[in-house]
């Protein structure tokens, strides 16, 4: 089939290699550079630590298990002018540092070990000697090997230079204009700004502006966009060794709040900086600094490794992930335009999750049947019919 | 009372402060080193004070006066030792800007956080200089111009004893000037521009150049140092590669052509213990990018006749407009100094302005960088010194390359070390362009975090009581 993906962030670039290994035809476009949005934007974080047990757990895990064998096949397969995408299964480790924090946090690891996480709660011994810098007050740590870390912007770049090895086509500067439909109604290409595209296919990844670009082929689509800043300091001797959390994380995902939300992830790249995240704010696309959000994280990272005071940050960045109202991403057909396909959706998580979208999206297109359930991410799902309904101006 | 912060206390910003304060505002004046005068009035501190910064510094008298005026001013607060780290709406408000200080000394901890909510707002936060790089550039006793002239303004110290001036701009000449001051021997004064491209800018319609008698004299009298100093001037020249195991020993120097490529045949090697570089200035535009100001295609802040930018109430002063040197950036920032403080500047003091601007924009264009330097570049040449990154890694084959800055720029790590791309950022959107030209607005001058700030200061509480600061400056 011939297959255009619109969007080249992370989640189109895993959707592009999987789909030319299939054999499809794949044209990846994008109106600015490769992972340029929300895929340049984020921490990298692969993560089953933050989800408790449900539909994107399920994802998560199944990620897990793909990201593991992708790292080394991507690796083997691309030559030295590949970026590395510094693939690390390091861990990560939640901590709480108040009483109350803990019980919940306990009572969270509990259900996620019963969904199959492995989450083990460590001893005051154990966490200092896995994380000898973490504030000795915590009073609770949860230790997930599972989690693990990419570059995300090299792992995106990979993705599509072993893609491109596989016959695809990468259009960049290029912007989808409308639809091309048959006398049907079905969607049968794009015309961009370079020129039509004809597809029997068209797959929809373009994060945050899925909705915007859905609006352009008549489709309204309900994705918006929440803030998130991380803070980048300048680099120092390896002191944190795996992702680390506190238990405030896992609330700030499942809400629901228009607010700053904040809650301290920290950790340790290959370059030697480390990443402190992350904030979560529904201000649309609203790209200004915000200092009380810094303000924040830098007071919450602090009270995890109280060593970062002396630490220079020297950059911030931020970005816009794209959520839908229920919290999860669709992943399949258009039920509503034949032809057009989402994979869309996927929060803070998109750098895990991409590569089990492009799984699913994969199977779903040749008709094969997953190696888990798609229904919870299929558009149709109750939990999206309320916000489906609003006519596109 | 009208309250207007100026950032930056070079030429532009103490004028600002003086004509804003002297219009009836209430003005505090931020600058990030302990004494006032920027870049181009650089001097000892108090504590060393000398008698003959004059001798180092034109219109020094001028200098002594702004600052005693301000000293003086009932409604001029001045702080010194104090960075601008951030500029933000004033969400407290719901209009305006805030303005994020950081107070003390830069290596103390527990600096002092302070947020300032002003009426209006002067940006003029100067220029850094711009090194394009060569082969060897990163070895010790290569100096930007600017740091050589910092440190014999501001430390009295020559950066070699047989030292080599080189790069573009009417700047090398007074750089040239105080090295032979602190007791330097300059060997030579290599501009790149041949004689064709300087011609036009600086002698074509000379009518145009009456009532710059001022900016002629001074470079007259630089010139007659170099007579004087029997140093050699050469035109269509640049260093090309610098050589030496721990430091420099020697620089190649060779002959440009009118695209300042290298002219083949005419390399020679020069033994030298230091050599200084500047291929003109950058302006900073971390904090006018930060409070919404537009930047031309020319990469400056747009201003209008009085130095208003986009945003509501704010103004930009001196390089961040444009690179013209103190007389132009004086001129602006008196104009902006008047317009924050809500007077119409007077016709002469903007006519004088203006001519100053024209006169600028012929220096600009007589020296203007030319694309041919990369040829002097080789695979291994360091482009972006912070992280290590060479040319070679830079133009990586272009097939299936992302046009994005940013995925270049984290994929290459060019840009991403500590100077944030302060230093190289202008030549890796060159090079990262070279083939095919990036896509998107995004560029290495957007630096949300405008200085590294410690956590622990950045985790503390910012007050808006400046009588807090009692003590700290």
């Amino acid at each position: 089939m011939r297959i255009v993906v619109i969007g080249a962030g992370i989640v189109g670039a895993a959707c592009a290699r999987r789909l030319t290994l299939d054999g499809h035809d794949v044209t990846v476009l994008d109106r600015a550079g490769t992972a340029s949005g929300t895929s340049a934007a984020g921490e990298g974080n692969l993560l089953v630590s933050d989800k408790g047990p449900g539909a994107e757990l399920v994802l998560a895990q199944y990620a897990a298990r793909v990201w593991r064998r992708l790292a080394v096949e991507l690796q083997d397969e691309l030559d030295g002018n590949t970026p590395p995408i510094e693939f690390e299964p390091k861990g990560g480790i939640v901590v709480a540092l108040t009483d109350v924090g803990a019980q919940a946090l306990r009572a969270f690891a509990a259900g996620q070990r019963e969904a199959g996480v492995d989450a083990r709660e460590l001893t005051p011994d154990e966490a200092r000697d896995r994380e000898p810098w973490l504030n000795p007050a915590a009073r609770v740590a949860v230790h997930y090997p599972e989690d693990a870390q990419v570059q995300p912007v090299g792992a995106t770049e990979a993705l599509l230079a072993s893609a491109r090895r596989r016959g695809a086509r990468l259009l960049q500067g290029t912007e989808v204009r409308e639809a091309a439909l048959d006398d049907g109604g079905a969607l049968v290409g794009v015309r961009t700004t370079r020129g039509d595209l004809a597809a029997d296919r068209v797959v929809l990844a373009a994060g945050p502006w899925s909705a915007e670009v859905a609006g352009r082929l008549g489709i309204h689509l309900p994705v918006l966009p929440r803030r998130g800043m991380v803070l980048v300091t300048s680099r120092m001797p390896h002191r944190v060794f795996h992702k680390v959390y506190d238990g405030d994380y896992v609330g700030a995902v499942a809400s629901d709040a228009a607010d700053l939300q904040t809650s301290s992830v920290v950790e340790s790249t290959a370059a030697g900086t480390v990443l402190i995240g992350s904030s979560r704010q529904r201000i649309g696309f609203d790209e200004r600094l915000q200092t009380r959000v810094l303000q924040e994280m830098a007071a919450k990272a602090l009270r995890i490794f109280p060593f970062l005071a002396a630490q220079p940050v020297m950059r911030a960045y931020g970005g816009f992930r794209p959520y839908m109202p229920d919290h999860l991403p669709v992943i399949g057909a258009d039920h509503r335009l034949p032809g057009l396909w989402h994979a869309v959706g996927h929060e803070g998580a998109g750098i895990g999750l991409s590569v089990a979208t492009a799984e699913l999206i994969a199977d779903q297109l040749a008709g094969r049947r997953s190696r888990i359930d798609v229904a919870p991410y299929a558009l149709t799902r109750a939990s999206l019919q309320p916000h489906l309904t609003e006519q596109v101006a | 009372m009208r309250e207007v912060v100026v950032v930056g206390a070079g030429p532009a910003g103490l004028r600002a402060a003086e004509n804003a304060c002297q219009a009836g505002a209430f003005v505090t004046l931020v600058d990030s080193s302990d004494e006032l005068g920027g870049q181009f009035w650089r001097h000892l501190p108090a504590a060393r004070a000398a008698a003959d910064e004059h001798r180092l510094h034109h219109e020094w008298s001028v200098f002594q006066r702004l600052r005693a005026s301000l000293d003086a001013h009932p409604h001029c607060r001045i702080l010194t030792s104090a960075d601008v780290w951030a500029i933000e709406p004033d969400v407290t408000a719901g209009a305006g800007l805030a303005v994020q200080v950081i107070a003390g000394a830069a290596d103390d901890s527990g600096r002092l956080r302070l947020t300032l909510l002003p009426d209006a707002l002067v940006l003029a936060t100067g220029a850094h200089d711009r090194v394009l790089p060569f082969p060897g550039w990163d070895l010790p006793g290569v100096f930007s111009a600017g740091a050589a002239q910092a440190l014999a303004k501001g430390e009295r110290v020559a950066v070699g004893s047989r030292v080599l001036v080189a790069g573009a701009g009417p700047f090398l000449l007074p750089v040239a000037a105080s090295l032979t001051q602190v007791g330097a021997t300059v060997v030579g004064v290599h501009e790149a521009a041949r004689p064709k491209q300087l011609a036009r800018g600086w002698l074509q319609k000379s009518w145009q150049m009456v009532g710059f008698t001022g900016k002629l004299l001074e470079l007259a009298e630089y010139a007659a140092g170099h007579v004087r100093h029997r140093i050699p001037y050469r035109t269509g020249s640049a260093v090309i590669a610098a050589h030496g195991t721990d430091a420099v020993e020697a620089v190649t120097v060779a002959r440009l052509d009118e695209g300042w490529r290298p002219i083949a045949g005419t390399a020679r090697r020069i033994a030298v213990d230091a050599v200084c570089i500047g291929h003109g200035f950058t302006p900073r535009l971390e904090l006018p990018i930060a409070a919404g100001c537009a930047i031309g295609e020319d990469r400056y802040v747009t201003v209008d006749a009085l130095q208003r930018t986009n945003v509501a109430e704010v103004y930009a002063a001196g390089e961040i407009t444009g690179i013209g040197g103190m007389p132009l950036s004086a001129a602006e920032g008196a104009v902006a100094g008047l317009a924050a403080a809500g007077v119409t500047p007077p016709k002469a003091l903007l006519a004088q302005r203006d001519r100053q601007r024209h006169f600028a924009s012929r220096l600009a264009a007589a020296h203007a960088i030319r694309p041919g330097w990369r040829a002097w570049l080789t695979e291994d040449t360091l482009v972006c010194r912070c992280e290590e990154v060479t040319y070679s890694a830079l133009h990586a084959p272009a097939a299936g390359r992302s046009r994005g800055l940013r995925s270049r720029k984290l994929t290459t790590r060019a840009g991403l070390g500590i100077c944030q791309g302060r230093m190289c950022g202008r030549t890796v959107e060159d090079l990262l362009g070279e083939d095919q030209p990036l896509l998107g607005a995004m560029t290495t001058d957007r630096r949300p975090i405008a200085i590294p700030i410690k956590l622990g200061d950045l985790a503390a509480e910012s007050t808006t009581d400046t009588a807090a600061l009692e003590g700290t400056t």
